[in-house]
């Protein structure tokens, strides 16, 4: 399991450096959707199944797509279409292409033999343990994280509505 | 197996996952990669938890991982929205644009 958690580790600080190095914000968000992974990686090394579900799931999906989305519409122009055909040059997604394969590779080989603490023979914190402790004595500040997350969405519709010149 | 459990590398990658986001927040005048930068520093203190809450077999550190999460998502959209407002405004995403707001 030592081995598994060293080479994630190695991955994700790897592709942390890449991020904060690479001028252009696609093939850095790449990276840092690369380093993300190989964080639940390491989360499932340390027996929590559940969070490392939840960071590859809300991080490097939902979050990592907002970021996405919103490059690409800062990225609006008659240059758009050439620029597309240049990041699908093969030295522009090679470097986390392969990075998330070791990690895929490492995901396969802990299934396969049913090594780790989160693995499904037990061990580590269970979703479970961790869903009665966030409804249990956790309660009200679940509410306020839900108070929080009303916040952002009306502060984000707020600031993301295009202003009219009326307004000017 | 609990004495395996890569706790203290855990801590020394998360410091160090911290301070390269640390530097991207400094150094980088790209807003977007300040926000990158924030969400790699988020995501290493998520990781510190996570440890923490794995040495004392606690289901704590995985709570409060969740409370970074809808944190980091509540910002990621509030900051990305103030980007795409000052990207309408000044046609730039360099923050020195924005001295003027010394007052």
């Amino acid at each position: 399991m030592m081995i598994v958690f060293y080479i994630a580790a190695v991955i994700a600080v790897a592709a942390t450096v890449m991020t904060i190095t690479l001028t252009h914000a696609v093939h850095a968000l790449l990276y840092l959707i690369v380093s993300l992974l190989a964080v639940a990686v390491i989360f499932y090394t340390l027996g929590a199944p559940f969070a490392a579900a939840l960071e590859a799931i809300t991080y490097a999906g939902a979050i990592m797509v907002l970021f996405v989305f919103v490059v690409m519409m800062l990225n609006l122009g008659e240059a758009a279409v050439e620029q597309e055909r240049r990041w699908l040059d093969r030295r522009m997604w090679g470097g986390p292409a392969l990075l998330a394969a070791a990690l895929l590779a490492e995901l396969v080989y802990t299934f396969a033999f049913g090594i780790g603490p989160g693995g499904p023979s037990g061990g580590g914190v269970s979703p479970h343990a961790v869903g009665a402790a966030l409804f249990g004595p956790y309660l009200l500040a679940v509410e306020i994280a839900g108070f929080l997350l009303l916040a952002g969405l009306v502060g984000a519709y707020h600031l993301g509505r295009r202003r009219t010149d009326a307004e000017e | 197996m609990t004495n395996t459990l890569p706790v203290l590398e855990s801590l020394v990658l998360a410091a160090v996952l911290f301070a390269l986001g640390l530097i991207c927040v400094l150094v980088r005048r790209n807003i977007v990669f300040m926000l990158m930068g924030l969400e790699i520093m988020l995501n290493a203190a998520g990781l510190a938890f996570i440890a923490a809450g794995a040495r004392w077999g606690s289901a704590d550190g995985q709570v409060m991982f969740i409370f970074i999460l809808t944190l980091a998502a509540a910002e990621v959209s509030v900051g990305l929205a103030l980007i795409l407002q000052m990207f309408q405004r000044f046609k730039t995403v360099d923050v020195d644009v924005l001295r003027r707001m010394e007052g």
